[in-house]
């Protein structure tokens, strides 16, 4: 009986905020708010509401309400038990998250079956677009970054040999691939691949790195998580000498993250990345990003790509929401972003109308020390960057069969 | 001469690695020879030991080696007055019970650090003079790992003439070899094992602090690293300083050179080879058969 109650009262509930509010707009998050990804969660949820800030005349007259979900870890099983509440206890209008790849790939039958827009603002595996038709990708793929950096070192870096060392998880292969396919179209050569530890931990890098630096190759490509990772990586890189051996260590730019740069220090001088965005950019939209994160987060916190993800994918949502008028339905939803441009922070972006993927701009960047911090300088750029795995079809990035 | 720089680096890594191991272990060891009490929560005092030393140098910009003598002692201290409040009455509970209650303990130091400093891992960042390359002669090497396998071999023969040398290592011995004939000739046992327990989780604190610039120092420490301090301690026997040691060392060299030349298989190898050696000898590698 007092269930009846409840349902009755909380059905009523919702029906009066639904008539007093009828321009709602629930958009599902799904994030690690907890464990491993605790960092990358609160950089996306902070993207996300800082565009929701400064842009608050432009949301209007719709009002968009964040439900938050923590995803706990990278398994893949918590996400998606968190997609399914998210769609049918609280009956959201748009999907949004996912920082990691296994958990995007775990959660697309879900998002399939419960036919909502889904803007997935971090996790890089390629294919993970192609797994459902309601992914749409306001981040990046792993090949954007892998395999222009891959061509970028064959021609721009000079070099003529590498060595691979990335973390066994879904996109650390996907990283690999890329860079290896463009690298070797370009005339370079791939000598060693080394799977470094899982995604959960960050292993002590020394065994591997110690094996990288024995095959003496011109470059070190890696590909690790950015965050723990990352800093990890340097400190080894810096502490095995391969530095004064020759060896230049590139990445996408994981290993240059902006929240981790500072602390590496010296360690991070001459790391070259390829990415979509770090908080150095030179151009008004990341000026005024940067500068509005630093106001709303402390002068001493800074904005990154997963920062960037965020809010660009919020800027997606608002742009879906006012095209629509607020009334969310998901073909309609996907039709309204295909094509769709926005200057970011990263410079202009744009949804590719075939793929659902973005398209942007690659900044090949060198850590340099300028004014007493380590400072990403871009020593290259490619416009209009698209994903090249699924350009060329490549394994699970081919279309999938109708 | 490439390959003797190689098998070098390989000695090198995988002997630094095992110093590490050993430190952290060798008060597991010797708890565990001593009661036969099973200390899960061991590599969580290791944890909050580096937590102290990485805080005692953020917060008071305190020195690496004060540090680590300020992590030694906060938590000697404070696993002192645990064992006192709450370790001392299960010592004659189940094992099952003492595994269950190790092991809770554990996840109360992962939810307190995470709580109180945050998920992320701490920078411990090593003075200058640590960082960089040394010259040995035949190669060039990491200078903090030659650094460790100095220190590891100082505090090896400082505890071997601890055991073998003086009174307080006697009755040890003879309390790992019959705790009743022990007991019956008047050494308290249970004064000899809180000051073992206490300097034990010292040693592990000190390995915490130590280690971090391979391990990394995180919430998930105290378990993350557990089965090796387990592994160490199952090869090496139990209540053996030096056996302990050639177990750390051997398992640091193993890991080292399996990950280095075959990183596909991951960490499957060193499970592997401890079940195999354990089929074949139960009691460890260095240990003597119980009676």
């Amino acid at each position: 009986m007092i269930k009846r109650i409840i349902a009755v009262v909380a059905g009523a509930l919702a029906l009066g905020v639904a008539s007093a509010q009828a321009q709602e707009v629930k958009v599902g998050v799904n994030l690690p708010y907890t464990g491993i990804g605790a960092e990358f969660a609160q950089l996306v949820d902070r993207g996300m509401e800082l565009y929701l800030k400064l842009n608050a005349d432009r949301v209007k007259p719709y009002k968009i309400t964040l439900i938050r979900r923590d995803v706990k870890d990278p398994s893949g099983a918590n996400a998606k038990i968190a997609v399914q509440e998210l769609l049918t206890q609280d009956n959201v209008d748009i999907l949004a998250g996912w920082i990691y790849s296994p958990n995007a790939i775990a959660s697309a039958p879900i998002v399939t079956a419960g036919k909502k827009l889904a803007v997935i603002m971090n996790a890089g595996t390629a294919h993970i677009t192609n797994l459902s038709p309601y992914y749409v990708r306001t981040s990046f793929s792993m090949w954007h970054a892998g395999y222009a950096l891959g061509e970028a070192s064959a021609k721009i870096l000079n070099a003529k040999t590498a060595v691979v060392g990335y973390t066994d998880f879904p996109p650390g292969k996907d990283s690999l691939a890329a860079f290896k396919r463009s690298f070797e179209a370009n005339g370079g050569k791939v000598i060693d691949e080394i799977p470094m530890g899982g995604a959960g931990a960050v292993p002590d890098f020394t065994p591997f790195f110690q094996r990288a630096k024995d095959k003496k190759p011109d470059l070190f490509f890696v590909f690790v998580p950015a965050g723990d990772h990352a800093a990890a990586v340097v400190k080894t890189y810096a502490a095995l000498g391969m530095r004064e051996a020759g060896i230049k260590l590139i990445g996408p730019g994981d290993i240059t993250q902006d929240t981790k740069l500072q602390a590496m220090g010296s360690a991070a001088v001459g790391l070259i990345t390829m990415h979509h965005y770090h908080a150095d950019l030179d151009n008004p939209e990341n000026k005024r990003f940067v500068e509005a994160w630093k106001k709303e987060y402390g002068a001493a916190t800074t904005p990154d790509f997963m920062a960037v993800g965020g809010y660009d994918g919020m800027a997606a949502i608002v742009h879906v929401v006012h095209a629509l008028k607020g009334k969310i339905e998901v073909d309609a939803a996907l039709e309204a972003l295909k094509g769709w441009k926005f200057a970011s922070p990263r410079g202009p972006i744009t949804i590719d109308p075939v793929t659902r993927d973005i398209v942007m701009n690659e900044y090949l960047s060198e850590a340099v020390m300028k004014d007493g911090r380590v400072y990403q300088k871009v020593i290259g750029k490619i416009d209009g960057v698209k994903d090249a795995c699924k350009e060329q079809k490549i394994g699970p990035c081919a279309p999938p069969a109708k | 001469m490439i390959f003797g720089a190689d098998v070098a680096s390989m000695l090198l890594g995988g002997v630094a690695a095992g110093m590490v191991l050993f430190i952290v272990s060798v008060g597991l060891s010797v708890t565990m020879g001593l009661m036969g009490f099973v200390n899960l929560a061991h590599g969580g005092f290791a944890m909050l030991g580096g937590y102290a030393i990485a805080q005692a140098m953020k917060l008071w910009g305190v020195g690496f080696v004060p540090a680590l003598v300020f992590g030694f002692v906060i938590t000697a201290l404070a696993s002192a007055v645990l064992e006192r409040l709450l370790y001392a009455r299960l010592y004659r509970a189940s094992e099952l019970d003492q595994v269950l209650f190790t092991i809770g303990l554990v996840f109360m130091m992962i939810a307190s650090v995470t709580l109180l400093v945050g998920p992320e891992n701490q920078p411990l960042r090593l003075p200058a003079l640590l960082q960089g390359q040394v010259n040995l002669g035949f190669t060039h090497y990491r200078t903090y790992s030659v650094v460790l396998i100095v220190v590891g071999i100082v505090i090896v023969s400082g505890l071997w003439l601890v055991f073998e040398r003086t009174r307080i290592g006697a009755q040890i011995r003879a309390a790992v070899d019959n705790r009743r004939m022990a007991e019956s000739l008047g050494i308290n046992i249970g004064r000899l094992f809180t000051l073992t327990f206490a300097f034990g989780s010292g040693m592990a604190a000190l390995g915490g602090g130590l280690g971090a610039e391979f391990l990394g120092l995180d919430p998930q420490y105290a378990l993350k690293y557990l089965v090796y301090f387990l592994i160490v301690v199952a090869v090496g026997g139990l209540g053996r300083v030096t056996g302990v040691f050639y177990a750390a060392l051997l398992i640091g060299v193993l890991d080292f050179t399996l990950k280095k030349y075959v990183p596909q298989g991951g960490t499957a190898f060193i499970y592997a080879l401890t079940i195999l050696l354990l089929l074949w000898r139960p009691q460890g590698l260095f240990g003597t058969k119980t009676t």
